[in-house]
């Protein structure tokens, strides 16, 4: 007999698309309607086999595992507890618990991701929206070193292109899209106008637009590799909008100039509100990594990046950063959940992560987790277990249990771990 | 024959579904273990489609697929992943974030290594 | 078992002004002395200190989208304010915009026992509720803000009177809601088209409705549903000198009807000599006393640092461009929007002179202490914890007039609260910080300590400076457990949440249904709270 669940939540990227078919038989699942390429590996590829826990590489009793996990946190003197995106928020908060009892520091993929976006918003503000409001009166959306054709399959037809509103009943012809990257991408092939800017040129661009908006003349034709009169028209109708909106992403956030690139890009629209309405988005990534600023700001105060060392909360990006942590080696043990820095980060950071002792929390195979002193095949959230997780435009959205499986979530397990480490 | 070329890494949809397979998976490597090149590059650099390339920044190399691609004239691409770390270096500038897009990278073909796609 | 002997107990409830009696405890709750064994229980001996209730906040921004927001914005906010992790106590961050543990450990040292979060959009109820359960020490509501909401703004203008009063009880519900929270009704909408509302009859964009209906509609609403707690409105055009104006016709509109007007201060300005506002406070105070239904709020401005936070965003956006800097907006969908400006209050600036002027007064002009509750509408006139330096002006003239003499001289010169010599008694104090928010919200066991009344109390040492007598309570009880002692938090406990439960026709569910499929981008089984999730919320009666 197999069973059909509905509107369940891919907990893939940040859209967190609500609205999944997913029918299973026990613990398989046969099949998977409306989630996108990405969305239907989560589900299709998931082996719901328990499985139990490693210490070293052997099997033992998740007791026995846990005994582990906290003899090495109690015996470091400064470890790191990083990940967190593909967790629910629920574990979000024993994570920032175990950080505050153990005196760790903590840190999520926002880092690697979003984190310098974070960092612009809190030099200027962040004038955003959420997704229903894209799709119900967005007549302007311009995508901004993103490219959601290969990160967020369905961001397009749920929301932002082909999606129809109410003020937006005829969906894609009712929107100007504007692309601006380094290359062209699918996203800008279905572009009304894409904008193809040298790269390390986003700055110059976005302050152009800023001083076009404001009626100022640039001083040369062509800025970026792209002749001004474009930027004029872009301007123009950012102006005379009804409701634009920018979607930003990593081509921002990962050049060199980072931060500055993002805070241009919210200033630039902020100052677009004295003239028409315009909101800016940022595209987060892994399922739940908004959960994570939500839950460690809080928590702590701060989104990211913080050190419960001293006994309190301190936030210093550049510090309490995990790439920097492990760059300098000044982690001397990691607790990493739900993401696999072995894969993600420079080599030569995740080349520390297999110096220091490991505990890993990770309901499929990874990089680190292959190499885990301690490991924990936890259930995965949004698949056999239940949560909470926030969309990348920071609206909660529960995660289904879609099938029934003997796994212990990570709430529970660093709840066990919380009480038995000193 | 080498040149300095830009080097961008990033997301593609076959890197995720990839990932869903593991990463050791066969599917993952093949979606990883690539750079995109502009084919005017390739050209003058003499590499051919699916020949191997080695990658050369201050950080690391590594080896990869040439693939003819959209990115322009002076670009290379290279999706996220672990062929990809091994080029980029740790410093972050006090952000947390290393620098991801916009490296500078030598680029050399690799003789007698094509292989078939 | 608990008993507090012998202090001098201000319980207005119950007619207590100062008598000398005793507080019995078990399990949680006052009891008559004859249920207490004497030799078992704990005996605070409370000879020569004040008794009262703990205190309940009947308007602040505590947890959820907005307020964390303020959080990350400002990490320059919580440096130097931070609490470490000791025993069983959490660390956190203060600042204006306090973490979660931060938050209920500060309202115990100040002897509060019951915060009301003040603004939800219903989309975001459970990041709200999360943050809930991480906040301790205090029991808890959130009110659900309606006043931009397509549904109801349809229903209003599809004549569909008894559509909108089920959709409101079932949004309560479905978001575990405690009361219908109005912001700016209009204006928010007619914000995503850059313009507002400023005037109680202008129409809403796309919906033909005004300000003037949502309000009535709404207050209606939680009248007929038998809410505790009446349509909390924040009105059109704070900050504006139309605003005394719009809040008297506001007054007027809502005659009959039981409405709480939410921290009043903003909302009553007036034009005056050049570009600086005045003080409206004697009309506004005035309309308030004839109106026998109505509640208020302050929002006492205090100087110092704010954040700023309001579903208000054209507000805030106007705020943005006055005072420069950084700057926060969120358009929610089909209900809400709001935005955030960090700011700081300076005696020295004419209009933030004139903002605490106003408040100061209207607390004095408002006659009746049950109509007129002490908040800063937290943090964006200034934070909970400055409540005891309040409480000083409003108990002494003379620090009054100390601190008038610090403001700018244009709004000092002609100030009517200099004239003003009223002094608030421990007993009016007793009213607006506890016993009247708990009447008007509706919770029948706050507020006050008779038999049957949860055993929330706090314990203060009578002293002439009231600000330093109310900042550091000797003890401070939680559910009959000492939570914190001469000011500083000893424990954390779990603070329950209040929801409320009307009864609504459930044939609007298949509406509803139909209805997020075309408006909202979530479906409607994963926007409702209706199932699961229990254990800390608790239903309090309508009727």
């Amino acid at each position: 007999m197999s069973t059909t669940v509905e509107n369940v939540a891919c907990p893939f990227c940040g859209c967190l698309c609500d609205d999944i078919i997913v029918e299973t038989e026990g613990t398989k699942i046969l099949k998977v309607k409306l989630a996108c390429s990405s969305g239907q590996g989560i589900f299709m590829d998931y082996d719901p086999r328990p499985r139990r826990p490693l210490v070293h590489g052997s099997e033992v009793e998740w007791s026995e595992a846990v005994a582990e996990a906290a003899r090495i946190l109690s015996a470091a003197d400064s470890p790191l507890i990083y990940g967190l995106s593909s967790s629910a928020s629920e574990a979000q908060r024993k994570a920032v618990a175990l950080a505050d009892k153990i005196g760790a520091v903590i840190d999520s993929t926002s880092s690697v991701c979003h984190g310098p976006t974070g960092l612009a918003m809190q030099a200027v503000g962040e004038p955003t929206c959420t997704l229903g409001e894209v799709r119900d009166r967005a007549d302007l959306v311009v995508f901004w070193g993103c490219n959601p054709d290969a990160s967020h399959l369905r961001h397009f037809p749920r929301f932002s292109l082909t999606a129809k509103g109410t003020l937006t009943p005829n969906g894609r012809s009712d929107r100007t899209m504007y692309v601006i990257d380094v290359r062209p991408t699918g996203s800008s092939k279905k572009a009304d106008h894409f904008l193809q800017i040298e790269v390390g040129s986003d700055y110059e661009v976005l302050t152009t637009l800023r001083l076009l908006v404001r009626g100022g003349e640039p001083s040369s034709d062509v800025v970026g590799g792209v002749p001004v009169a474009e930027l004029k028209e872009l301007a123009e109708r950012m102006k005379s909008c009804r409701y634009g909106v920018a979607f930003m992403g990593m081509g921002l956030t990962m050049a060199p100039a980072r931060q500055l690139n993002v805070a241009e890009l919210f200033t630039l629209v902020a100052e677009l509100n004295d003239h028409a309405k315009f909101s800016v988005i940022p595209m987060r990534g892994h399922g739940n990594v908004t959960g994570a600023d939500q839950v460690l700001s809080w928590t702590t105060g701060y989104p990211f990046a913080v050190s419960f060392a001293r006994g309190y909360p301190q936030f210093m990006p550049g510090e309490f950063t995990a790439v920097d942590m492990l760059a300098r080696k000044a982690a001397d043990a990691a607790v990493i959940i739900a993401s696999d820095p072995g894969a993600h980060f420079p080599a030569a950071a995740a080349a520390h992560l297999e110096r220091i002792p490991t505990i890993v929390f990770d309901h499929g195979p990874s990089v680190v987790a292959a190499k885990a002193d301690v490991l924990f095949p936890t259930a995965a959230y949004g698949v056999d277990a239940g949560g909470t997780a926030y969309r990348m435009d920071n609206v909660p959205i529960p995660l289904t249990q879609v099938i029934e499986t003997d796994r212990p979530t990570d709430e529970e397990i660093l709840d066990r771990i919380i009480e038995a480490v000193d | 024959m080498s040149d300095r070329l830009t080097l961008i890494t990033g997301r593609t949809r076959k890197q995720a579904i990839g990932m869903h397979k593991g990463k050791a998976s066969a599917e993952y490597l093949e979606a990883t273990a690539l750079v995109e090149m502009n084919p005017d590059d390739m050209t003058r650099l003499d590499v051919s489609e699916g020949g191997h390339v080695l990658l050369r920044t201050d950080d690391g190399e590594v080896e990869l697929t040439a693939r003819a691609g959209t990115v322009p004239a002076g670009l290379v691409f290279v999706p996220m992943g672990t062929s990809a770390n091994k080029l980029i270096g740790t410093e972050t500038l006090g952000t947390g974030m290393p620098c991801f897009k916009g490296l500078q990278v030598d680029v050399t073909p690799l003789a007698g290594e094509e292989v078939s796609p | 078992m608990l008993g507090i002997i012998g202090g001098r107990v201000y319980d207005p409830q119950n007619d207590k002004a100062g008598e000398i009696g005793d507080i019995w405890v078990k399990d949680g709750r006052i009891v008559p002395a004859a249920e207490v064994d004497r030799e078992k229980a704990e005996i605070i001996d409370a000879a020569g200190l004040v008794v009262m209730a703990g205190g309940v906040d009947i308007h602040a921004h505590i947890v959820g989208g907005e307020v964390n927001a303020g959080r990350k914005l400002r990490p320059e906010d919580h440096r130097g304010k931070e609490r470490a992790h000791s025993g069983s106590l959490r660390a956190g961050a203060g600042g204006t915009v306090p973490s979660t543990y931060a938050t209920g450990q500060l309202y115990s040292e100040l002897g509060y026992t019951t915060v009301m979060q003040a603004s939800t959009a219903p989309l975001m109820a459970r990041h709200t509720h999360e943050e809930l359960e991480d906040t301790p020490n205090v029991d808890n509501g959130a009110f659900m803000v309606m006043g931009n909401n397509h549904i109801v703004m349809q229903s209003i203008a599809d004549k569909q009177f008894d559509r909108a009063r089920d959709y409101v009880a079932w949004l309560l519900q479905a978001t575990r809601g405690y009361a219908i929270k109005l912001v700016n009704p209009g204006g928010v909408e007619n914000w995503k088209w850059g313009r507002n509302v400023a005037e109680l009859d202008d129409e809403v964009i796309g919906y033909g409705v005004t300000p003037r209906q949502i309000m009535e509609t709404l207050a209606t609403i939680a009248d007929d549903l038998g809410l505790p707690h009446a349509a909390h409105i924040h009105g059109i055009n704070l900050g504006r000198h139309t605003s005394a104006r719009t809040s008297i016709e506001t007054i007027k509109a809502l005659d009959g009807h039981r409405a709480h007007l939410c921290h009043l201060q903003f909302l009553s300005y007036g034009s005056g000599k050049g570009h600086v506002h005045k003080s409206e406070a004697v009309a506004v105070a005035e309309a308030v006393n004839a109106s026998p239904k109505l509640t208020v709020d302050v929002g006492q401005v205090v100087f110092g640092r704010a954040t700023t936070m309001t579903c208000d965003g054209p507000l805030q956006h106007t705020l943005h461009n006055t005072a420069g800097g950084r700057w926060m907006n969120d358009d929610v969908e089909g209900e809400s929007g709001g935005g955030i400006v960090p700011i700081e209050y300076k005696p020295g600036n004419p209009i933030n002179a004139t903002m605490w002027l106003t408040g100061l007064e209207l607390f004095l002009l408002i006659d009746d202490p049950w109509k007129v509750f002490l908040t800063t509408d937290h943090p964006n006139a200034g934070t909970f914890s400055n409540y005891p330096q309040i409480i000083r002006l409003l108990m002494d003239r003379g620090y009054r007039e100390e601190m008038i003499a610090t403001l700018h001289p244009r709004a000092r010169k002609g100030a009517l609260l200099a004239e003003l010599d009223r002094e608030y008694s421990l007993g009016d104090i007793a009213v607006i910080t506890r016993s009247g928010p708990a009447r008007a919200l509706g919770l029948k066991d706050k507020g006050h300590l008779g038999v049957g009344a949860d055993a929330d109390i706090a314990v203060y040492e009578e002293r002439d400076d009231k600000e330093a007598m109310f900042a550091r309570p000797r003890y401070v009880f939680k559910a009959g457990e000492l939570v914190a002692r001469d000011g500083a938090v000893l424990k954390q406990v779990a603070g329950r949440t209040y929801s409320v439960a009307p009864d609504y026709d459930p044939s609007i569910e298949d509406d509803l249904r139909a209805h997020f499929k075309a408006a909202y981008t979530v479906s409607y089984d994963n926007y409702a709270m209706l199932s699961g999730d229990g254990a800390r919320i608790e239903t309090v009666a309508c009727g």
